[in-house]
This record gives C-alpha cells, structure tokens and sequence, in this order.
C-alpha cells in the first residue's frame, strides 16, 4: 500500500514536474520565409540557454492569426504570442487579455541594462494606461524608394523639400515617367502617402491627435493636408489603376523603369531586388520637408511578443520576454529578417544601405509613429483608408469624404 | 367481463402511434442539426442586432441605434444597390444557359465531351474563377487589355472603377452560373415529350412558334429552378467580391454580405451588432422571396395534383 503511495506521488511529481518546468507554448504570425527563419532561431537558442524549458511552437498563417488570435488568447491561450505595438494591442488590453509586463520593463536586474532606456523609444507605443503590455523586438523605415538611374537620367537630385520633391515628379511626367507608384487594393498604402504628408504638414502631435480622435477630419489643418495632397494628386503623379493592385503589382512598374518613386516600408526592397534591381539603381530617401520647422517624426511600425493574462506557464514567459528584449537576441533576429532592432546596444547587419539609412533616420527621429491602422482604432481606419483611396480616385470629393471620416469618428472615439 | 378479455389484444402506445412516430424519429437527427446551425443562429443573430460588441468585450444594449445608423449608411446604399445589379443582371445566366442547352441538345459524334466542356465552369471553384477573371481584368497587361485598347480604352482598369467593378465582377459570376443553368436545361430538354413536338409539327408550328409555345411550357420547371438558384446566387453573391474587389474600390463593388463580413469579421472590423444589423436586413429580403418561393412551389403542387 506505501508503496502505492509512494509511486503515486512520484508520478504525481512527474506529471507536475514536466508541467511546471515544461513547456512554453508560443503562438506566432511568422509564416513568411524570414521572420519564420528567425523564430526558428531565437526558439533553439533560448532551449540551449533554457534547457529546463521545452517550447513549443504554433506558426499561424499571417493573415489568418488576425482572426485566430481573438479566439486562442480566450479559448486556448499560449505562452507567449506575437502582436503589433500601439492602438492594435488596444483592444486586447481593454479586454483583459494581454499581461501587464510593466515589472520587465521596470526591474533593470533581471536585464542587461535598463528596459526602459534601451527601447526608450519605443515604450510610448507599448503604454497603455501608463502600463507596458508587451516587448518589442523590430521595426522597420518608412520612406521613399526610388530608381536612382531614372532621376540620374533626368537630372534629378533627391528632393530634401517639398518644392523640390513636386518639382522632381513634374519633371519625371513630362520624360513619360510615373513619378509615384502606388498598389491601394488593400488601402493600407494610401495610409502611408497620408500619415508622412500629416506628418510633415502638421507634426507627430497632430498625427497622434488624430488618430487619438481628439482633432475633427474636417480641421484646417486636415484640409492642409489635402491641400498637399491635391499637388500629387491633379496633376496625375501617381500610377493610374492603383485601386486595381497590390502593393506587390505595384512594384512591377518600377522594376520595369516606368515608375521612378515608392513612399512605402522597407519591407520592399528585398521583392524589389528579387525582381532585379540592385544597390547600384535602388535608392532610399527620407520623406521631404512640406512645412519648414517642424521636427521630422517618422513611421516606424513595431513587432512586439506579450503574455496572454491566461496563459499557463507565465514564469518561462516572461524570462523568454526578457531573452527577446537583450540586445544580442534583437542584433541576431533582425539580422535574419532585415530589419531594424529595438534594443539601441544592438547593431545592425551590416552592408545593407537601406538599413543603415533607416537606423540613421530613425536615430534622429524626433518621434515615432506605428502606422494610421495601428496608431487609429480599427473602424476609424478601415473608414479613414477607404476614403484616402476615393480621394486619389476623386480628388474633387474630398469635402464629401471628410464629412463622412468625421461622421465615423463622432461614433468610433464616443 | 375478464373472461371476454382472456385473449387480450394489448396494443402498446409504441404500437399504435408508430406510424406516425417514426417519420420523426427518421428526421430527428436532421432536425436538431439543422435548429441547431440554422434556426438558432437566425435569432442570435437578430439579437445581436440591438448590441454593440466587439467580439471580445462585455456587450452593451443600443436598441435600434445599429439600424439608425445603417439609414443613415452610404456604404448601405451602395451595397444594396449593387445587391439589386447582382440580380438583375445574373438573371442573364438564365436565357443564356437555355440557348445554350437547346445548342448543345443534338445528337451529334462527341456531344457528350462537349457538354461536358460547358459544364466544366461550374466544377471550378469560384475562389479560382475570381482570381483568374481578375488576372483577365489586370490593366495593360491583361487578357482583355488589346480589346479595350481597340475601343479606345487603354489601360482601362475595369476594376479599379467605381462605375464598372460591379459589373466586372457579376460577368464573372455569370461564367459559372450559365453552365449550372444549361445543365438543368439539359437534363430539362432529355424529359421532353417528342410526341408533343410531333404532335406540335403537324400542325404547322416551327421555329420560335414551336419553341416558345410547345417546348418552353415543358421546361416550366427547369426554369422556375434555374431562376430560383440564379436569385439566391445573387443575393449571397460573396466569394466572387471578395477574391476580385474586396468591396472596393471603396467600397464601391461592395454587397450586402460582403459588407456584413468587412464589418462583423473582417481585420478592421469587429462590429458583430452592425454587422448582425446588416444581415438582419439581407435575411429580411432574402425571405420574401423564399415566401414567395414557397408559397409558389406550394401553389403548382396544388395545381399538378387536381
């Protein structure tokens, strides 16, 4: 009978043993061939460091984690599970479904350093509620990329204002040129076009105001937006059917040298060099100056990792949080994904251009945005990124159009 | 009296309502299925309706505020009118696939691989019809592009236009819808009575007097189906935009069920209670025409049994 006892309670050990030091479920969107790479990476080399620690690992299809997400964080949460920074995580937040994880950000003894002044910069779009809900762990620039040889061609230098920058585009029409290429199927790409002219005409404040819902759409200093807008707009500098295609077909023209510009992440240059453009023809520049004065703010949207508050095993969570934020983690996984890393004691990959022209950009950013869809609520962009693509469409609509944002925004931010 | 019942004839309740029983029994299974997947989620769904909830919070009552709104919609309008398109104009599916039944209704070496052809559109999935027609539509370089230059449209992207996506997209539609029409003519065309047309022959009827007025009546039924799937296809027409538009451009090509799932389900959505507005509204039409349907169905029993 001891006996029975005894082995019982051995196996009870086990069972509990393997439990409690066990596994750590991760739920990630990295179906893509670099970011999966690189979770491949970080997931064996935190079990080298962890070997008490066994992960295991859901990879979701991109666009279906978007939904599947919603579902698993109540139903079956995971360990740990991969979001976005800003308005995005937002509603989890509310809902109580994200970790307060304020602690890893505070406590500089469990990290190399101190959380909150390595990613000083990004702990603004990790704070909901004066509390940090995840760890960032790469990003990416916002920009122009443009075909360095069709502005050689034409005697073109890279505009730094935005005189010069509407100057460029005529002159590129008149050659035969699409000055702007630009894919708005997915209506997410005209949101980049709006946020770098808000940004540039009106600041990140305003930028912040907006998408906060604290400024109506049909402000002045909306309308003087517009009225930037309207100077690539009228006279036709961007690609004509761009409600047809996708970012990614969009790409074609300028790969074929019809089109000489993209405002566009830096998530473009690798399908654009796969298509044959190199470092030589393929250059990147900051979004000009419009209104002189104002600090240049970029976007620079955040990949992040939380805990959902019902995950089982929050303790190997938070130490595998802590692992993501080390500056020799971020410095290896943005290596594989050609992106730029969080943690400011890491380095980035080098003999890559376009990444060294983003750290330096986003170095001496004066702000950071996440994106409209990510710094707005959800409905006010889905609203907001339909009306930015019947204005390129209709230009003359745009009275109508605003009216109606500031209609859904009366709603969204009651 | 107890010797009188000493051969008792001891009919058990089972035994004397089995007949009438059973049938349910049969059905039950069916039954709580279909009350379970279909019935109920009808009156969740209304519920939902007079909530706004986000999928993920606590839910709050808004009484009509969600169809207040949905007066006031332009996106409303706009998909409900491209919902009155979608069944005006796939109603051609129905003409078409009967000419083309009645083409194809001879007896000729091989008939059979070629009807078989035709039929072919609809076996593909829609999802594959919609991205190929989109590739089709794709401007400059697309299938149709030399044509539309030769009109002097060049670089005309059907798509991307407010005025002609919706359009692009139920000519789509139709290229399956046709061939699932031709095949219940055809198999209309097999149950024909020769004798009639024989009978139709002598006396000197020939030509569009023969066909409108001796075949088209036997294909009574081939074409009340035919029109039936045609409507419901229209009003549930979904795949097709979501694959080829999304709704846009801005939502311009949107339907009523697409607009349900860009705001109850969709990435930037998450209004169950607009999105169940929205398809409260779209179960609201699709009932008076199957109240219609029914009460029709009802009406030619009656008739073929006196």
């Amino acid at each position: 009978m001891k006996k029975v006892i005894i082995s019982l309670i051995m196996m009870f050990g086990i069972i509990s043993s393997t439990s409690f030091a066990g596994t750590l479920v991760i739920n990630t969107d990295t179906s893509d061939a670099a970011p999966k790479e690189a979770f491949e990476y970080i997931i064996k080399k935190f079990e080298e460091e962890n070997p008490d620690v066994t992960v295991k690992w859901n990879v979701f299809d991109h666009e279906g984690y978007k939904q599947s997400i919603r579902n698993f964080l109540n139903t079956d949460p995971p360990d740990v599970a991969n979001w976005y920074a800003g308005n995005r995580m937002l509603p989890f937040v509310r809902a109580g479904l994200f970790e307060d994880v304020s602690d890893i950000w505070k406590d500089s003894g469990w990290v190399d350093g101190n959380l909150s002044e390595n990613m000083e910069h990004a702990k603004k779009s990790m704070t909901i509620g004066g509390k940090q809900w995840g760890i960032p762990y790469t990003y990416y620039q916002w920009g122009v990329y443009y075909r360095k040889d069709l502005f050689t061609a034409n005697g073109i230098s890279v505009p730094t204002t935005w005189d010069d920058f509407v100057a460029a585009c005529a002159t590129l029409k008149a050659a035969g040129i699409t000055p702007i290429t630009i894919g708005s199927k997915y209506l997410w790409t005209t949101a980049g076009v709006f946020d770098y002219l808000n940004l540039r005409t009106n600041g990140y404040e305003f930028h912040m105001d907006l998408t906060l819902g604290k400024v109506p759409y049909t402000d002045p200093k909306v309308q003087a937006v517009f009225d930037k807008w309207d100077e690539l707009v009228k006279p036709g500098y961007f690609l004509e059917n761009h409600a047809a295609l996708s970012w990614q077909e969009a790409l074609t023209p300028m790969v074929n040298g019809e089109a000489a510009m993209y405002v566009m992440g830096n998530f473009a240059v690798a399908p654009l060099k796969e298509a044959g453009l190199r470092d030589s023809n393929l250059g990147f520049f900051q979004f000009p100056e419009i209104t002189p004065g104002i600090p240049m703010a970029e976007e620079a949207p955040t990949d992040t990792v939380h805990i959902p508050s019902k995950a089982k095993n929050k303790t190997d969570a938070k130490r595998f949080l802590i692992f993501m934020s080390r500056a020799d983690v971020q410095e290896e996984i943005n290596k594989i994904l050609g992106q730029l890393p969080i943690n400011k004691n890491s380095s980035v990959k080098k003999g890559d251009p376009f990444l060294a022209a983003g750290l330096n950009m986003l170095n001496n950013a004066y702000a950071m945005a996440q994106f409209y869809d990510r710094d707005a609520p959800a409905q006010m962009a889905s609203e907001g990124m339909k009306g930015f693509q019947e204005y390129m469409s209709n230009p003359d609509r745009r009275q109508k159009i605003l009216e109606r944002l500031e209609k859904v925004r009366q709603r969204v931010y009651k | 009296m107890e010797l009188n019942n000493s051969k008792p004839k001891r009919i058990t309740w089972w035994q004397k309502n089995q007949i009438k029983i059973s049938p349910w029994i049969f059905l039950a299974p069916g039954l709580i299925f279909f009350f379970i997947y279909v019935i109920a989620p009808i009156f969740v769904s209304i519920g939902i309706s007079f909530y706004q909830w986000d999928g993920l919070s606590p839910s709050i009552y808004v009484g009509l505020q969600n169809y207040i709104e949905l007066l006031d919609d332009e996106y409303f309008y706009i998909s409900l009118w491209n919902n009155l398109k979608w069944l005006i104009f796939f109603m051609l599916a129905v003409p078409i696939g009967l000419g083309l039944a009645i083409f194809l209704n001879q007896i000729v070496f091989g008939i059979r691989l070629i009807k078989s052809l035709f039929f072919f559109p609809f076996v593909i999935s829609q999802v594959v019809i919609g991205l190929i027609f989109t590739w089709f539509y794709q401007p400059n370089y697309g299938v149709i592009a030399p044509f539309l230059d030769l009109i002097g449209l060049e670089g005309f992207s059907i798509l991307a236009n407010e005025n002609s996506a919706t359009y692009g997209i139920i000519f789509a539609g139709l290229y399956p819808q046709i061939a699932y029409c031709l095949i219940l003519y055809l198999t209309g065309l097999n149950n024909i009575n020769p004798e009639q047309i024989e009978a139709g022959r002598m006396d000197g009827a020939k030509g569009f007097h023969l066909f409108w007025n001796i075949v088209l009546p036997q294909l009574r039924h081939a074409t009340f189906l035919a029109i039936v799937v045609t409507v419901i296809g229209a009003l549930r027409s979904f795949d097709m935009v979501a694959i080829m538009t999304q709704g846009g451009p801005y939502g311009y090509s949107n339907v009523l069920a697409y607009y349900m799932f860009e705001q109850a389900l969709s990435e930037y959505g998450y209004r169950m209670g607009y999105g169940s507005a929205i398809a409260t509204v779209l179960f609201t039409i699709m009932m008076f025409y199957i109240l219609f349907f029914i009460y029709r169905m009802y009406r030619n029993e009656r008739e073929d049994n006196n």
